[in-house]
Order: C-alpha cells, then sequence, then structure tokens
C-alpha cells in the first residue's frame, strides 16, 4: 500500500495519470461522446444541468456518467487510502460564486481547461486562445496569492457532511440507470434528454463510468489539475503538475492520430467558434475562478469524492451557473458567442477582482 | 524551532507558504503541520527539490512534516 502511495505520488504516477486521461478522453469520442469532448468537466455538468431542467437548451441535457464516475472513483481512492475527511466552511458562498463564474467563462470558450487541452489535441487551434487565457486567469489569481489572498482554512466537520455530493451521484446514477438516456416522448417531468445535438452523442453507460471511475481514482491519488499545473509553474517554479497535462495531450493526440480524429485549423471544428477575444477572456475567467478557488473543476469533483464540502459547493455553482449561462444567453454555441457572453465574462471578471482583493489573511 | 500550521488551506497555500517559511529560514528545522494528504505530497516535493530532509510524523491525527537542512 505505501508503495502504491509513493508511485502514484511520483513522476511515472502523474505521467501516467495524464496519459490515461488523454487516452481515454479520445477513446470517449471514438465510443460516441462529442468530438474533442471526451471528457469535459465544465460541459458535462452542464449536461447534467440540463438534464434535471435547470436550463432549455435541448441539444445539451443528459445525466453524463462521467461525472459521476469522477466523484465516485475518488471517494473509493480516498477511503482505500484513508485519505477520506469530511470538511468544510471555508468562505462556501464565495465557493459558489467562483464556481459559477467559472462555468460561466467556459461556457463562452466552450470547455474547461481539460477540453481546451483535448481541443488542442484534436487539432482545434481556437483552443490556443483558450489556454492563453486560462493561463493569463491564473497568473491574475498567483499575484493574489502572492499578496496574501485567502479564503481561509476548513474544518473537520460531521461525517455525514461529506457523504452528500457522493450520495448525490449515486442519486444521478440511479436515474440514468432507471431511464437509460431515453427521452419518453412527451414526457414533462426531468430527466430530460437530448435527442439532437452534442447531448445526444454519448459513449455506452457503463463504458463511460467504468473509464471515470480509473481517471477519478488515479486523479485522486496523484492530485492531477490542470489549472494547479499553471499556477505551479507560475508560483514555485514546480513542474510536477504539468507534466500530467502534458501528457495527457500526448495521450490524446496520439489517441486522435489512430482513430483519424485529427483536423488542423481554426475554422469548423466541433463544438467551437472562432471569436478569439472571447475565447481568450472567457478562459481568462475561468482560470482567474479556479485558481482563487484552489483547483480546476476536475479537482473539485476529486476533492468533493475526499469529503470536502467546500469543493461540492464548487461544483453546485458550476450547475447553477450553467443553468445561467444558457437561459440568459452567455453560453456561447458553434456559431458564436452569446449576446450576454461577453458582458457575463466582464462581471464574472469584476467579481473575482475584489474576491482576490479583498479576501486577504490577516497575517 | 519553527514550526506553521496549514491546516485546512486550500492549494496553493500549504506548499506556498511553507516555500515562503523555508526561504526565510534558509537552513535549521522547520516543522508544518496538515492535515491534508494532498499538502503533505506538496510540500515534501518542494522541500526536498530545495535540499530539505523530509521526515512524516502524526500528530493528534494530523499530519507533522519534520523539515531539517
Amino acid at each position: 500500500m505505501t508503495l502504491l502511495k509513493n508511485f502514484f505520488g511520483s513522476k511515472k504516477g502523474m505521467i501516467i495519470t495524464g496519459l490515461v486521461i488523454g487516452i481515454f478522453a479520445a477513446l470517449l469520442q471514438k465510443l460516441g461522446n462529442p468530438a474533442n469532448m471526451g471528457i469535459c468537466v465544465a460541459c458535462m455538468e452542464r449536461d447534467i444541468a440540463g438534464a434535471l431542467g435547470f436550463h432549455r437548451a435541448e441539444v445539451v441535457q443528459y445525466i453524463r456518467p462521467e461525472i459521476i464516475g469522477f466523484v465516485l472513483g475518488s471517494l473509493i481512492a480516498a477511503l482505500l487510502f484513508r485519505e477520506f475527511k469530511s470538511r468544510g466552511g471555508s468562505a462556501p458562498v464565495v465557493r459558489f460564486m467562483l464556481g459559477f463564474f467559472a462555468m460561466v467563462g467556459a461556457l463562452v470558450f466552450l470547455g474547461c481547461p481539460w477540453r481546451a487541452l483535448l481541443r488542442l489535441a484534436g487539432g482545434d487551434l481556437n483552443a490556443i486562445l483558450g489556454i492563453a487565457g486560462l493561463a493569463v486567469g491564473v497568473g491574475i489569481g498567483v499575484g493574489f496569492i502572492k499578496s496574501g489572498y485567502s479564503l481561509g482554512a476548513n474544518k473537520k466537520t460531521f461525517g455525514f457532511a461529506g457523504w452528500i455530493l457522493p450520495i448525490i451521484m449515486i442519486a444521478l446514477l440511479i436515474l440514468l440507470l432507471v431511464f437509460q438516456g431515453r427521452d419518453l416522448e412527451g414526457r414533462s417531468l426531468a430527466p430530460f434528454f437530448s435527442k439532437t445535438g452534442p447531448g445526444s452523442m454519448r459513449a455506452p453507460i457503463l463504458i463511460s463510468l467504468a473509464i471515470a471511475l480509473v481517471v477519478g481514482f488515479l486523479a485522486q491519488r496523484s492530485r492531477f489539475c490542470t489549472m494547479g499545473a499553471v499556477r505551479d509553474v507560475i508560483l514555485m517554479k514546480d513542474m510536477h503538475l504539468m507534466i500530467g497535462v502534458i501528457a495527457l495531450v500526448i495521450g490524446a493526440f496520439a489517441t486522435n492520430l489512430i482513430f483519424s480524429q485529427f483536423k488542423l485549423g481554426f475554422d469548423g471544428q466541433p463544438i467551437s467558434h472562432t471569436n478569439h477575444l472571447w475565447n481568450f477572456g472567457g478562459m481568462l475567467l475561468s482560470g482567474l475562478a479556479f485558481a482563487l478557488a484552489g483547483g480546476c473543476p476536475g479537482r473539485q469533483l476529486f476533492l468533493s469524492g475526499e469529503g470536502d464540502g467546500d469543493a461540492a459547493i464548487f461544483v453546485f455553482g458550476m450547475i447553477v451557473g450553467a443553468g445561467f449561462a444558457h437561459n440568459f444567453g452567455a453560453a456561447s454555441s458553434g456559431t458564436g458567442v452569446g449576446p450576454w457572453g461577453p458582458g457575463s465574462v466582464i462581471v464574472g471578471i469584476i467579481f473575482c477582482l475584489i474576491i482576490g482583493l479583498t479576501m486577504r489573511s490577516k497575517a | 524551532m519553527e514550526r506553521i500550521d496549514v491546516k485546512g488551506l486550500s492549494c496553493p497555500q500549504p506548499a506556498f507558504d511553507t516555500k515562503k517559511m523555508l526561504d526565510k529560514l534558509g537552513k535549521g528545522e522547520l516543522e508544518v503541520l496538515t492535515d491534508s494528504g494532498t499538502a503533505r505530497d506538496n510540500i515534501v516535493r518542494l522541500a526536498k527539490k530545495n535540499g530539505w530532509e523530509a521526515e512524516i510524523a502524526e500528530e493528534n491525527g494530523d499530519i507533522l512534516i519534520k523539515l531539517k537542512k
């Protein structure tokens, strides 16, 4: 067990985690998930928001088993390695809103950092603008961290509190298995499942779930985090997490080549638009929000699986943010940026700047 | 001996606070108290990279990292 523990914390463990995520994500695309979206934490949480009826975009509604698997895979690893600890109480409402705006930014770009990397690995050059925005956003966050920004310490809490998000995930899984993603004719009650569009493109449920359990397990052990990768390079010149990110891109790129899923260019890329300014701006907002919250959206799921109630609140914020982004026309689509996209990103950036400037530790 | 408590703090604060302290001390001994496996891994990696020896102990159910250079 100790050997295993040390292995996942090592450079090799990180490389394997990155490769597994990249290869499996590209494989999930081959098996039915939308192009360059084998895994996208933001998009998949948005699909869940849609399935639950929190937004009306009928093309992006599905209970994605990947999200469920990430949380439960991390839960299993945390229990096995005795790292499950119920905790919370570190500025929850701030974390909720950071999650909210992180999602808004991600939906303006059309993807979380994971999908930005997968888009790059699929040849979508628009991803470069997103990744640049992410780096700048994280850079601003690092500036705040250096000058004393802190959301304060969490506290251990009652055991059951840490189980709430994992239990919600099990409930979603039951809902998914009962309805099997089938949208019954004329059904007016949730869950709703897309008949067309990205929400209708799905890898088989059990394969998605199995892959996500493995990814959740590995990521909990190796502490994989895309935002952290950028942050640690800027803040501490530490490449450890970045090696995982690079492995992800290489794994996905190689798998894309094998399955002929690689297409280089800016135009005509799947679920992507070519508005460079807001590809950059959307991801800048997300990067800043992730940096202020201490983890990318995948990491927040893995932390939730370890019993971190504050990370769970960030996840809820993202799901609610997805509802707002689609209901208010802030989310982009393949045809371009939504009418309220730019305005929402600006509001989000202002919010994050206020948080960064005002939440300071006393020391 | 210097000691810092980074229990309950989000990433990257545990590692970053430790780094600031290590830079300030230059050499000697530092104890870091944490309750997170992630923070432990990050702190130990960072310390070793900067030439510090790390030893892990337990204190009241929390993780005590003893650093020495």
